[in-house]
């Protein structure tokens, strides 16, 4: 015998009751949680990433006047183009040499830093960032200064040594290097301070173990701590390509591409021909020009890192 | 607490009442009953020039009773080009916008012609020159009216010593203050010669070889002077041509006597070097001799602003024209309409250039004697010049008479110091004409 009497209202109630109980568990959940506080964020990449992104695809489709669709056609003008193809590589010269001396040097300072005794580390990590806090934007005019054609102070601490005086901005190959130089400058702490983190978090052990196998100095650097970096290594190398890949500040300040095109790289030369130009579409055709590259990089990159992470 | 309920006929005779009330009382204008009205200008670089401006417009707003709003937006970092670039994207942004050079045939599509108040101006102010015609036309359509503030000759200014001492030529004498030039002889040949003379005295010209405006409006001068077009009127390369050929010749001859390091020069370089006391000349308006007075006086007491040296096809002077044009998406185009035409008047312009320290140069052909030019100093009449009161000098434009539209590629890519740059370099001249010929066929793409 039942001792509750039939309710045809139950099941809904117990359904809108369920229903309740759901959000409350869902909202409870972390990951709902964590959505909900970066979806502000999320709304806010959409609007100013995605859709200017998407908005720059169009206008790479359309002619100079920006009154017809000419699918592809800006980026077959494009390919005809020898400047266009100077820039091409010089952005791949630019970027990943400057990565590389970026990481080399990240991966010897983090090494230096990780060796200072403990109560000392705060003020050194803290200097050496000082590059990469300065707005790039005001750091590369004192660099322009320190460049100068005719009042370089390098030229002038030089001359007491015989040497120079050094076209830093005026010979191709000299400009090359000093644009190099002030990005290397200021994106080695970068990757200074994610070395150290991912040498922190080596365990001691591995190294004693090491150790104890009689691993030598370049042993332990090359059995041990590379491969605990790997991932840091690879997902700070990809990161700073693509950050490398459209830098504009340093060499739009430091010589705007020039002397004959020999600086430019995507970004600047995307400006000069989108907006010095009035060539809106070609100029986004130009930096849009970037993408693949990045992507490929990317792939292989991530790809990398997710097998690692699948074997392990 | 009551509530008394107002009935029909009380409404009826209320709003009789008050309809009545309004259709008696005197029309009352509002402070700003002709709208608004908003205006980007270039914000000058002479301290306290933009103050003129705003006189301006703001005793027009008042007795016009238009709201306005002014932005002064710099050049510098090219936030001004960005900006326009931003807008005419939009479609949205300032009524009135001061555009440089070629911005105006850049966005001849979104701009309201301005020929009603463009043919009255003309007839009031004098003619107007044919590098402002060139830049400021389109299909006969006037697509904004030339701005005295920011417009400029980049002529040469010379150390009136340094000159006299090392190449023997008396500047002062050659363009006197107060009467026409006596320059018959200041021709190229006489210019080279004396860049020489001060190269070897350790005091060579400041004329950059870069990629920035100061560079290439310079050399678009002496390519204009030999008759030198990469591209012309009508849209055909004339790259490779005899009077190309001279032009790089001369460019090659030029820069054995200048600093080595000015494939490097940008649009501040060519101004230290006069204000450093390093050199004879600069190409330049006055700006470098206005930062001497301040920062080396000694200096700037021995500038001489004049005339362009002439080659076999004549006098050539670069010349940057600004523009205040309207968007076509302007509310209030007639508003702004009539405020230009009062930034036109001559009192209007004689008060804005007196404000930049005779830096701003009037495009009308009755407002190039103005007094501030005189008595500018020191020395006093240094400025006389600078106006081209005698129009012995065309005033031209780099890159000019190419299609606009294909010049200012030709401009920005900076085509005709890159050229120079590399025949000097060793290049070989067929080869540097190929290479440049390469370039305008790329710039005339539609």
């Amino acid at each position: 015998m039942v001792d509750v009497a039939f309710q045809p209202n139950r099941a809904a109630a117990a359904q809108s009751g369920r229903r309740r109980v759901g959000l409350r568990n869902a909202l409870r959940r972390k990951s709902m949680s964590a959505f909900l506080m970066t979806l502000p964020l999320i709304l806010l990449i959409a609007v100013l990433v995605i859709y200017p992104a998407f908005y720059s695809l169009h206008l790479a489709t359309l002619n100079k006047a920006m009154t017809k669709f000419v699918g592809f056609g800006n980026f077959e003008f494009l390919f005809k183009r020898d400047t266009f193809w100077l820039v091409v590589k010089q952005s791949c010269i630019f970027a990943i040499s400057a990565v590389v001396f970026k990481a080399l040097i990240g991966f010897i300072v983090a090494h230096f830093v990780h060796n200072v005794p403990a109560n000392k580390q705060r003020k050194w990590r803290g200097m050496l960032l000082v590059p990469w806090v300065i707005p790039p934007a005001m750091s590369t005019l004192a660099w322009l200064w320190l460049f100068d054609p005719s009042y370089s102070a390098f030229n002038y601490t030089l001359s007491f040594f015989g040497i120079g005086p050094i076209p830093w901005t005026g010979d191709a190959m000299w400009a090359r290097f000093s644009v190099i130089l002030v990005n290397v400058w200021y994106g080695a702490p970068f990757f200074m301070i994610m070395y150290l983190a991912a040498l922190k978090s080596v365990p001691e052990q591995l190294y004693e173990a090491a150790a104890i196998d009689g691993a030598n100095w370049w042993q332990r650097i090359w059995y041990v701590t590379l491969p605990m970096m790997r991932n840091i290594i690879a997902i700070t190398t990809l990161f700073s390509l693509i950050v490398t890949f459209a830098n504009f500040d340093i060499v739009r300040i430091l010589t705007a591409g020039g002397p004959l095109d020999h600086t430019h790289i995507f970004a600047t030369w995307a400006f000069r021909v989108g907006i010095e130009g009035s060539d809106i579409p070609l100029g986004a055709s130009v930096s849009l020009f970037m993408v693949p590259i990045l992507a490929v990089a990317a792939i292989f990159i991530l790809r990398d890192i997710t097998k690692r992470g699948n074997e392990s | 607490m009551s509530r008394k309920k107002l009935s029909r006929r009380e409404f009826v005779a209320a709003t009789a009442l008050s309809s009545a009330a309004l259709i008696t009382a005197p029309y009352v204008r509002g402070a700003y009953a002709a709208g608004k009205l908003s205006m980007g200008f270039w914000d000058h670089w002479v301290p306290g020039a933009n103050s003129a401006s705003t006189e301006l417009v703001n005793e027009w707003a008042a007795k016009e009773k238009v709201e306005v709003q002014i932005d002064y937006i710099t050049s510098q970092g090219n936030k001004n080009i960005v900006t326009i670039a931003a807008e005419a994207q939009a479609k949205s942004g300032h009524d009135i916008f001061q555009m440089p050079t070629w911005w105006p045939q850049a966005n001849a599509e979104l701009l309201e012609p301005v020929n009603d108040i463009m043919d009255p101006l003309v007839k009031l102010n004098g003619e107007v020159n044919g590098t402002v015609k060139y830049l400021g036309q389109a299909d006969g359509k006037w697509l904004g009216v030339p701005a005295s503030v920011g417009s400029q000759i980049k002529g040469p200014c010379s150390r009136i010593d340094l000159m006299k001492k090392y190449a023997g030529i008396d500047v002062q004498e050659m363009y006197p203050a107060g009467s026409p030039p006596k320059a018959d002889n200041w021709t190229l040949d006489t210019f080279l010669k004396a860049a020489e003379a001060c190269h070897k005295a350790g005091f060579p010209f400041g004329i950059g070889l870069g990629e920035t405006s100061d560079n290439v409006d310079t050399a678009g001068a002496i390519f204009q002077s030999y008759g030198a077009h990469l591209v012309d009127a009508k849209g055909n390369l004339t790259v490779k041509t005899d009077a190309v050929r001279q032009a790089l010749e001369f460019y090659k001859k030029l820069l054995a006597f200048l600093p080595p390091d000015v494939a490097a020069w940008d649009d501040a370089s060519n101004n230290k070097w006069l204000v450093a006391g390093k050199g004879a000349m600069i190409m330049n308006p006055p700006s470098a001799w206005a930062v001497a007075k301040r920062d080396a006086p000694q200096v700037a007491e021995q500038c001489w602003t004049h005339g362009f040296p002439a080659g076999p096809k004549g006098r050539f002077a670069p010349y940057l024209p600004f523009f205040w044009s309207i968007w076509s998406f302007s509310k209030n185009k007639e508003a702004a309409k009539s405020l230009l035409t009062f930034l036109s008047q001559p009192a209007s312009i004689e008060k804005m250039v007196i404000a930049s320290g005779g830096y701003d140069l009037p495009a009308y052909e009755k407002l190039t004697t103005l007094k501030v030019w005189e008595e500018q100093g020191p020395p006093k009449g240094t400025l006389y010049h600078y106006p081209n009161p005698y129009k012995h000098q065309t005033l031209s434009i780099a890159a000019s008479p190419a299609p606009p539209k294909v010049a200012q590629q030709i401009y920005f890519q900076a085509t005709l110091t890159k050229m120079c740059l590399r025949y000097y370099q060793g290049e070989a001249m067929e080869k540097t004409l190929a290479w440049a010929e390469g370039e305008c066929e790329g710039f005339m793409r539609s």
